[in-house]
C-alpha cells in the first residue's frame, strides 16, 4: 500500500464530490480510503490484479483532450468536458489519474453487481450451515449488500469434488470456489511454489494442484485465508469452531525474528487458530503455517502447570520463597532467552544486577526462507541487546557457561525457558548447581532443576518484542494461563524485591516501561507500552548495525540496512 | 393514616344459630357437580391436550430415512439467549456411505434444561429444520448433571418427523446423476 501523507495527491471526482487521494493509487483501494466500497474478489492489494471475478465493476471517465491540439475540451459551463468509457471497467484494473470521475452507485454499476452475483451464485452450493468460511465470507457479505436477494436459477447447479487434499494442511471444497485465482497467484509470486492452477472450461473449471504436487509449502494456509469464500479450508481448524463465536486478540508470532503481525481467535480461553494481520512493513498479510500451530504448545502434554521444589509438587509461595534463598549470597548466574518479553528480559537484566549474577544468553538458529521465517527462530533477540541482557551477540551452545560451571564459580542458576544439556553444556558440570528454572515446558534442564516455577506462553500474557527490522511490537493476553501461575515479569519483579528488601519494582508493564524509557541512552525513551500496541515503532538499532546478525534478505528485511527514519 | 373502624357483629337468628340452611346449600352444590360433565384431569395418569403450537422441551429430529439432520452449525448456539445449548462440532467420517456427503455433523449436543427457557429460538433458527420443541413438558432428575441433555438423549425424545425437502438426499443425487463432471 502507498503510504500515507508523503507521496503526490491527485484529485479524482467520486460519486460527484471531489476527493484527494494518492496518485497512481489502486481504485478500489482509493474509494476505501473515502468510506466507499468497491465490492471485490479475486483483487488483493498485496496481489498482481488478475480482474477476472468482474465485481468490482464501475463507471469511470477522464477529461477529454482535443487529439490534434492536446488541449482540454470544456463544457459550456467552463468545466472540463469528461469521456465517460461507455461500458462499465473494472476498478481493480484501474489506477487513479487527475480528474479522473468514478461512479460506483450508479444503476448500471448496481445492475453489474447484481448480475454478476447472480452468476457467481449459480453454481454455488447452500452450504453455509456446514460451511466454515460462514460468517466471514466475502460471498455471504456481497450476496447481502449487492444481490438480487432473490434466485431466478431452477436448473440444477453443477457437481464437483469436495473434500479435495490439497495438501496436509490444506482442504479444498470445489464447488465452493468462485475461480478468483487468489490462491493461484499468491503460491506463484508470494510462496514462490507454483503448484496450483485450474483445469477444464466454462462453469467446469476446477481449482487443482498440477499432477504430482501438492500445496505443501510452509506458507500454504495464507490461501485459506485470501481465498474469500470457503473453498480452500484448513485442515486444521475445519469443522472446529463457528468463526462468530472466535474473541480475536492482536499478538506477535512468536516463531521468528520476523515477528509476524498475528491475530489469536480464541473461545472461552481456548485458542482455535492463528491468522495473520496486515502490517505493510512487517509481515504484508502472511505468516508462515508452522507458526500457525503454535498455539498447540499452550495445552501439550509436557506443560508445566504447578510449582516444584525438589521435584516435589509445592505451592507458588514456596518456590519463591526457596529461589530467594537459593540467591542470597550465593554466586549466580543467569541463563536469559531470547523467546522472553522485552519487559522481562529488562526485569531479568535487573534481577542478575542485584544478585551480582553473570549473563548467559542463548540464541535459536535455523534456516532461513528468505520470506517469514528468519534464520533467527527466537522473537526477541534484539530486545535483550537493546534491554542490556546481552552485550554481545548470543550463540547456540553456552560454552562460556560451561567453562564458568567447569571452574566451580557458579552455586545458583536461573535459567529462563531454555535448555541447558541441548546447548552443550553438561549434566555432569550442573550436578553441584542449585537450578532455579522459569518456563512453560519440561525439558532436560527443568528436570534437574531445584525449584521450577512454571511460567505463561506469549498467547496467556502481553508484552512486547523486537522483530529483526528493529520493529517494537506489541502484543495482548488472548487466552488465561493455567490456574494459579504468575506472569513472568510478576515472579521477576517479586525475586527482585525480596533481594533488595524493598518492594519498589513493580510487575504492572506501564510501570515497568515507566522505567524503561527514562534512560537516556536506551532506544525505548520516552515510550510506553501503549504506543506499541497496535503498529509497531521503528527503533534505531544503529548501535548494533556491526554485530554479525544471521538474518538474510527476506520480505521486508535488509540485513545491516541503515534503519529507516520513524 | 386510616383508621381502624370496629364493626359490631350483628346477633345471628334462630336458622343461623341451627346451621342446617347453610349445610343444605353446600349439600346441594356437591350433589349438582357429581351430574355435571368431569372437568379433573388424572395427572400424570391422564395427560393434558396440547396445542399445536406447544413448546416443550428442545430435541433433535432425525429425518424420515433414520439419518441425523443436524449439521452442528452452532447457529442454535448462538441465538440460545440463556446459554444453555453446547454442541462439539465434528465431521462425518468419510467411510460412512449414506452420509458422507454431508460431512459434518455434531459430536456432541447438550441442552441445558435448568437453563432453557423454551423460548424456541433454537428451533426457528435452525437452518436444517433439525431442533424441535415438541410436545415433552415434563423432565426432572436427581441432579444437575441428569438435568443435561446430551445428543443420544435429545434424539431419543425427538424421533423422526416428516420432512418435506429431503435437501441432503438431493444433493447426493444430483451427485450421482447430475450435472457431475
Amino acid at each position: 500500500m502507498i503510504s500515507k501523507g508523503k507521496t503526490d495527491q491527485v484529485t479524482i471526482n467520486l460519486d460527484g464530490q471531489d476527493v484527494e487521494v494518492p496518485a497512481g493509487m489502486n481504485l478500489v483501494d482509493a474509494v476505501a480510503l473515502h468510506g466507499k466500497e468497491i465490492p471485490h474478489y479475486c483483487y488483493h492489494p498485496q496481489l498482481s490484479v488478475a480482474g477476472n471475478c468482474r465485481m468490482c465493476l464501475i463507471e469511470m471517465g477522464t477529461p477529454m483532450r482535443d487529439r490534434g491540439t492536446g488541449e482540454a475540451i470544456l463544457e459550456e459551463d467552463g468545466s472540463p468536458k469528461i469521456g465517460w468509457v461507455p461500458k462499465p471497467v473494472i476498478g481493480c484494473g484501474t489506477n487513479v489519474s487527475p480528474g479522473m470521475h468514478v461512479k460506483t452507485e450508479s444503476e448500471m454499476v448496481t445492475g453489474c453487481r447484481e448480475g454478476i452475483m447472480e452468476f457467481l451464485l449459480v453454481n454455488h452450493p447452500l452450504d453455509c450451515p456446514i460451511c466454515d468460511q460462514a460468517g466471514e465470507c466475502r460471498l455471504q457479505e456481497f450476496a447481502t449488500d449487492y444481490g438480487r436477494g432473490y434466485s431466478r436459477y431452477k436448473e440444477r447447479k453443477n457437481v464437483k469434488p469436495k473434500r479435495t487434499r490439497l495438501g496436509p494442511r490444506v482442504t479444498l471444497d470445489d464447488e465452493r470456489c468462485i475461480l478468483c485465482s487468489r490462491c493461484i497467484r499468491f503460491s506463484q509470486e508470494v510462496a514462490k511454489d507454483d503448484v496450483l492452477g485450474f483445469v477444464d472450461r466454462g462453469s467446469f473449471s476446477t481449482l487443482t494442484c498440477f499432477p504430482g504436487k501438492e500445496l505443501a509449502n510452509n506458507y500454504s494456509l495464507n490461501t485459506v485465508d485470501i481465498c474469500p469464500v470457503g473453498a480452500l479450508t484448513s485442515t486444521d481448524f475445519r469443522f472446529k469452531m463457528r468463526v462468530w463465536f472466535l474473541k480475536e486478540t492482536l499478538s506477535i508470532c512468536p516463531e521468528s525474528s520476523a515477528g509476524c503481525n498475528t491475530l489469536v481467535s480464541s473461545r472461552e480461553g481456548e485458542i482455535h487458530r492463528i491468522a495473520p494481520r496486515r502490517n505493510d512493513a512487517v509481515n504484508d498479510s502472511w505468516m508462515t503455517d508452522s507458526g500457525r500451530a503454535l498455539y498447540k504448545q499452550v495445552k501439550s502434554d509436557d506443560r508445566l502447570k504447578t510449582p516444584l521444589v525438589d521435584r516435589e509438587e509445592s505451592t507458588m509461595e514456596d518456590a519463591l520463597h526457596s529461589t530467594v534463598n537459593a540467591l542470597q549470597g550465593k554466586s549466580v548466574g543467569v541463563v536469559g532467552s531470547c523467546n522472553s518479553t522485552v519487559e522481562e528480559q529488562y526485569l531479568l537484566n535487573r534481577l542478575a544486577k542485584e544478585a551480582k549474577a553473570k549473563k548467559y544468553l542463548r540464541g535459536h538458529f535455523g534456516e532461513d526462507d528468505g520470506i517469514l521465517l528468519s534464520a533467527d527462530r527466537t522473537p526477541n533477540l534484539r530486545g535483550a541487546l537493546i534491554t542490556g541482557l546481552a552485550s554481545s551477540y548470543p550463540t547456540e551452545h553456552l560454552s562460556s557457561l560451561a567453562q564458568a560451571l567447569k571452574k566451580d564459580r557458579l552455586e545458583t542458576l536461573i535459567v529462563v525457558g531454555e535448555d541447558l544439556i541441548d546447548s552443550k553444556v553438561d549434566a555432569e558440570l550442573l550436578s553441584g548447581v542449585q537450578i532455579i528454572y522459569l518456563g512453560t515446558h519440561e525439558n532436560a534442564t527443568s528436570n534437574l532443576a531445584r525449584v521450577v516455577i512454571p511460567t505463561l506462553t506469549s498467547f496467556e500474557k502481553s508484552g512486547s518484542f523486537v522483530n529483526r527490522g528493529f520493529f517494537l511490537q506489541g502484543f495482548q493476553q488472548a487466552v488465561p494461563g493455567p490456574a494459579g501461575l504468575l506472569p513472568d515479569v510478576s515472579v521477576l519483579a517479586r525475586l527482585i524485591n525480596e533481594l533488595t528488601g524493598e518492594g519498589e519494582s513493580s510487575s504492572d508493564i506501564d510501570s515497568i516501561w515507566k522505567d524503561m524509557a527514562r534512560s537516556s541512552t536506551s532506544p525505548l525513551k520516552g515510550l510506553s507500552f501503549s504506543d506499541c500496541k497496535k503498529d509497531g515503532i521503528q527503533l534505531d538499532g544503529s548501535k548494533w548495525a556491526d554485530l554479525a546478525f544471521v538474518e538474510k534478505k527476506a520480505l521486508h528485511y535488509q540485513p545491516n540496512a541503515k534503519p529507516k527514519d520513524g | 393514616m386510616a383508621k381502624t373502624v370496629v364493626l359490631e357483629r350483628k346477633p345471628l337468628s334462630l336458622s343461623e344459630r341451627t346451621y342446617l340452611p347453610q349445610i343444605v346449600t353446600g349439600l346441594k352444590t356437591t350433589f349438582s357437580n357429581m351430574f355435571k360433565e368431569k372437568v379433573t384431569l388424572q395427572y400424570p395418569e391422564e395427560k393434558p391436550q396440547l396445542p399445536q403450537n406447544y413448546r416443550g422441551v428442545p430435541t433433535l429430529v432425525k429425518d424420515p430415512n433414520g439419518r441425523e439432520k443436524c449439521v452442528s452449525c452452532q447457529l442454535c448456539e448462538f441465538v440460545c439467549p440463556p446459554k444453555a445449548i453446547r454442541i462439539t462440532p465434528g465431521s462425518v467420517p468419510e467411510d460412512e456411505e449414506d452420509r458422507e456427503h454431508v460431512e459434518k455433523a455434531p459430536q456432541e449436543f447438550e441442552i441445558n434444561m435448568l437453563r432453557c427457557i423454551y423460548c424456541g429460538y433454537c428451533q426457528e433458527v435452525c437452518p436444517e429444520e433439525a431442533i424441535f420443541l415438541l410436545d415433552e413438558y415434563s423432565s426432572s432428575g436427581y441432579t444437575r448433571e441428569e438435568m443435561i441433555n446430551n445428543k443420544a438423549k435429545l434424539y431419543e425424545l425427538g424421533g423422526t418427523l416428516p420432512d418435506k425437502h429431503y435437501k441432503w438426499d438431493k444433493k447426493k443425487d444430483a451427485e450421482e446423476e447430475g450435472n457431475a463432471h
